[in-house]
This record gives structure tokens, C-alpha cells and sequence, in this order.
């Protein structure tokens, strides 16, 4: 009894192509502004390119264009493949994708101008918002309407965890982007003051969260296993990794605000919670590495999988650290400083970047019919670059992160301050250097990327794949 | 009932609902379950085309 079915993989090729285009420019405007950082000529005294506007424009890139097209690719493909079932509403499916890249292009053009609401992750103004909360359901219906379609019995993991990111992720932005509207292009929140502050930091650490952590925990736990040819280390850890995560990172948020007019017992709440974390996001990286388990020789030849393991070592650490900075004590020595930056893309770039690195390599040949990838070696010329990128970028805002909290506390006997602000900064510059180079490092490594997928797609005929019966 | 008697029970509550999923998910019962599922990410999805071809 043949199903005839075809996957609808169409749309999972726009959103795969188009991570690694949006990877590469919202990689590039980092690298120009941590260029501006050094040299801050660079912004030619032109409004549109100062690192007040591009900053946003950068963070807005990566996350959204790049990481978001990453999800929406990836879940189409993974909801697809572990349901047996094609897509429900294709052409909502075709909706979402064209939906988002006008939003991106949308973003591209107002954040320059200097359009914003001055929500840091939701700069976006309402028209835009609504637009994404548009989209954003669509994308909700197409997803959990597959799921209902499925043939099998059970949900898979992955599923889980693309399904609480596209639920959250709708609640976040809606909320958090309450908003009056004075003109087309600005309006004032609902909230004020350190309510104002509380929601936006519920949202932001969400985002983080949901965002960059549980929806690449699904792209982790398909594509790791699907690489490594083996099943996740433990099926049964995947389910208590899901509930305690879900479940703990929804109150983590009040970190952001530790000495700030946020309530004590709230900051608090906030602390303890972040401290909590650990435990379910070292469940998570364990699960993950350990599908190797058996099977780490082949670490030695597949440079995809040594970009997953390097992308959950990158994970464990960045979420051991995390949970250090929130403790009220690190935080004040930490809080304002380049230390959160070298934390921020210590996440990003070393677990959400590689992650989805590495899950493009394996997903953009079968949606071309490819057996592998054109050039093996590129991908371990890829590797390296970004992994040393990373590395130097962090290890340099560490360093400077923790000297400009020691110079910014350090008191004189007679309780004046030793050290002007200037001064943290010209001490900065050394670091700002290697962070520059740590970036252009890793922006490199993307236009090897885009190069490989080029020569991998080109005169390829993309293909049509029936819908098996499960097994 | 007094803040410190509600965080109390709150705590508890959820230190008993952590037990009970962990064990709901160690059961042995739900061992094969749990088993297959796993196994849906390393089902080969790709199609054996040389066959579909061949098909009038």
C-alpha cells in the first residue's frame, strides 16, 4: 500500500538558502560594528551607519533572519520526516516564508533610519509587529496542523521542542510589543517604568530561551542523531530535559535587571531560577553528546558532527556561565560590561551558529538530492576558522569584561573613583582588536559555507520525495 | 494559610511533580514506546528513486 504523498520540501530550500544569505549579512554588519568599536571613524558621520542603529539592524540579522530562517526551515523539514505527513497547508506554508523575508526586509530598512522602539530584540515598530505576529500564527498553524495530520502514534522530541519555541515565541512578542500607536512610526507601551522593564526582560531572556535555546535543542535532537546514524543517547532524558527546561526558563528573566528599581524578592526569583537552569541545559548537552557514545571515532572524519559536538560544548559552557553571571554578586562586577557580549556569542555563535551550521550541511544535500556535501575539506576548513573565531572572540571580551568591572568598581582612600571611564575604554582597545579579528574570522567561515552550498546545488535537480509509511 | 506555609507547598507540589515525570519516563512499560520514538529520527527518509522511476 503505497502513500503518495510528496514531502513539501520547497519551502524548507527557500528557508535553508536563506539562512546562510542572512547569516552572511547579519555576520557582516557585526563585523562592521565591532569594527566602529575600534575605529568609530568608520561611521562616515552618516546617521544610517551608527552603531546605535546597526547594533539593532545586527542583533535583529542574526536572530531573526538568520536563526529564524533556520527554524522555520528545519521544523517544516523535521515535523515532516517524524510525522510522515507532508505539510498541512502548503500554500500557508509558501505564506510564511515570503511573509518573513518582507519582514526582515522591513527591518533592514527602518532600523537605519533610526525607527525603533527601544526594546532591546523588539526594536521593530507595531505595523511590523503586527505583521510578524501574522506570520508568526500562520506559521503556528502550518506546524501543529502537520503534527495533527501525523501517521504515527507518537510526537517526536524534536517536535516538542519546536512546538513550545513556536508557542512562546507567539506569546513573547505579543505581549511584550503592546503598544500605543501615535503615528505609522511610533508608539508608546502599555507598561512604564520597572513593569515596562520586568516584561521586556521576560521577553528578553525568552527570546534567548526559546528562541535561541529550545528551538535549536529540536534541530539538535534530529539532526545529531540523524548524522551520527544512531538514536539519541536517551529517549526518556529527552523527556525531563523538555518539562525542566520549559519550565525554568519562563522565570530566568529578572537577571537582566539585578540592582536596577525591579523589587529585591523579584531579582531574586530571577537568580535562583538562572541557577536552576544548569541543570536541565547540562540534561539537554549531555543527551546530546552522548548519542556519540560508541561512535565517537567518527569525530576523526566527519567534520559536520565535530561541528555539533563543538556546538553542545559551546552550549554546556555557555550555560554553565550563564547561570554564574546571574548570581547578584558575579553580576555586579559583570553587568555592563563586554563580559555579557562575550557571553551573548558564546551562545550564538559557538552553539546557535554551529548547530545550524552543521545541521545545514546535512540537511541541504538531501533536499538536493546529494548524497553529501560538494567539498568535505571546506567544511573542515569551515570548522576551524569558526571555531578559533569563537574562541578568540570570547576569550578577548572576558578579558576585557572582567578589567573594565574591576576599573569601574576600584575606589581611592578618599572614596573617589581611580579610574575615569575613558580610561576603562582606551584599555579596552587591544581587546576590541582581537574581537574584530575573532568575527571576521567567523564571518569568513560563512562565505565558505555559501560557496560550498553553492557548488552543491548548482545543476541539481531538486527532488520530490514520497512520503513513506511508517514503519 | 501564611506566605511561608504557600511556598512551602509550592515547593513541594513541584519537587512531587519532577518525581512523577521522571517516574513516568523510566517506566519499563513505556521502555519500547520510547524506544521507537527515538528511532524516528534515524528512519532513512531518503527515497530509493532508482524504483520510483521504473514505475509506469
Amino acid at each position: 500500500m503505497s502513500n503518495q504523498e510528496t514531502y513539501d520540501d520547497k519551502v524548507v530550500r527557500q528557508f535553508a538558502v536563506m539562512t546562510v544569505v542572512w547569516g552572511i549579512v547579519g555576520m557582516l554588519v557585526g563585523v562592521v560594528i565591532a569594527a566602529q568599536m575600534l575605529f568609530p571613524v568608520l561611521n562616515f558621520d552618516i546617521p544610517w551607519l551608527t552603531f546605535s542603529r546597526l547594533r539593532p539592524l545586527h542583533t535583529n540579522a542574526v536572530i531573526f533572519a538568520f536563526g529564524g530562517s533556520a527554524l522555520m526551515g528545519t521544523s517544516y523539514y523535521v515535523v515532516q520526516r517524524t510525522c510522515h505527513a507532508g505539510l498541512f497547508m502548503p500554500k500557508l506554508a509558501a505564506f510564511t516564508f515570503w511573509g518573513w523575508m518582507l519582514i526582515i526586509v522591513a527591518a533592514a530598512i527602518t532600523l537605519p533610519l533610526g525607527i525603533t522602539q527601544g526594546k532591546e530584540y523588539a526594536e521593530l515598530e507595531w505595523p511590523i509587529d503586527i505583521a510578524i505576529a501574522v506570520v508568526w500564527i500562520s506559521y503556528a498553524v502550518v506546524f501543529f496542523g502537520t503534527i495533527v495530520k501525523r501517521k504515527v502514534k507518537h510526537i517526536y522530541v524534536a517536535n516538542w521542542f519546536y512546538g513550545a519555541f513556536i508557542i512562546t515565541v507567539a506569546v513573547l512578542h505579543i505581549f511584550n510589543n503592546l503598544a500605543i500607536p501615535v503615528t505609522w512610526t511610533k508608539s508608546y507601551p502599555i507598561y512604564s517604568g520597572a513593569v515596562d522593564a520586568m516584561v521586556q526582560w521576560w521577553y528578553g531572556h525568552n527570546a534567548v530561551g526559546f528562541f535561541l535555546t529550545a528551538g535549536f535543542l529540536g534541530m539538535m535532537y534530529y539532526f545529531v542523531p540523524k548524522r551520527a546514524e544512531r538514536p539519541v543517547y536517551s529517549y526518556r532524558l529527552s523527556i525531563v530535559h523538555f518539562w525542566a527546561l520549559i519550565s525554568t526558563y519562563m522565570w530566568a528573566g529578572p537577571h537582566h535587571l539585578h540592582y536596577t528599581s525591579l523589587p529585591d524578592w523579584i531579582q531574586s526569583v530571577g537568580m535562583v531560577f538562572s541557577l536552576i537552569l544548569l541543570a536541565p541545559s547540562w540534561g539537554g548537552m549531555i543527551n546530546g553528546m552522548m548519542t556519540l557514545s560508541g561512535a565517537w571515532h567518527k569525530l576523526r572524519t566527519d567534520p559536520v558532527l565535530k561541528m555539533m559536538i563543538v556546538a553542545l560544548s559551546f552550549y554546556g559552557m555557555s550555560t554553565f556561565e550563564g547561570p554564574m553571571m546571574a548570581i547578584k554578586t558575579v553580576n555586579a562586577l559583570s553587568h555592563y560590561t563586554d563580559w555579557t557580549i562575550g557571553h551573548v556569542h558564546s551562545g550564538a555563535l559557538g552553539w546557535v551558529a554551529m548547530m545550524t551550521m552543521g545541521s545545514l550541511y546535512v540537511l541541504i544535500p538531501r533536499l538536493y538530492g546529494k548524497k553529501d556535501m560538494y567539498s568535505i575539506k571546506l567544511i573542515d576548513v569551515h570548522f576551524w576558522i569558526s571555531t578559533i573565531g569563537v574562541v578568540l572572540y570570547i576569550a578577548s571580551m572576558w578579558i576585557a569584561g572582567v578589567m573594565q568591572g574591576l576599573m569601574w568598581r576600584a575606589f581611592n582612600a578618599d572614596g573617589t573613583l581611580t579610574y575615569t571611564f575613558i580610561e576603562s575604554l582606551s584599555a579596552t582597545y587591544p581587546y576590541y582588536a582581537i574581537r574584530l579579528l575573532g568575527g571576521a574570522m567567523f564571518l569568513t567561515g560563512m562565505c565558505i559555507m555559501a560557496y560550498n552550498v553553492y557548488k552543491t546545488i548548482k545543476g541539481s535537480q531538486p527532488v520530490s520525495i514520497v512520503v513513506p509509511d511508517p514503519a | 494559610m501564611d506566605l511561608v506555609t504557600f511556598r512551602s507547598a509550592v515547593l513541594v507540589i513541584l519537587f512531587i511533580t519532577f518525581c512523577v515525570m521522571v517516574f513516568w519516563a523510566w517506566s519499563p512499560k513505556r521502555k519500547q514506546e520510547f524506544e521507537e520514538a527515538a528511532n524516528l529520527a534515524v528512519e532513512d527518509d531518503l527515497p530509493n528513486t532508482e524504483s520510483e522511476e521504473t514505475q509506469p
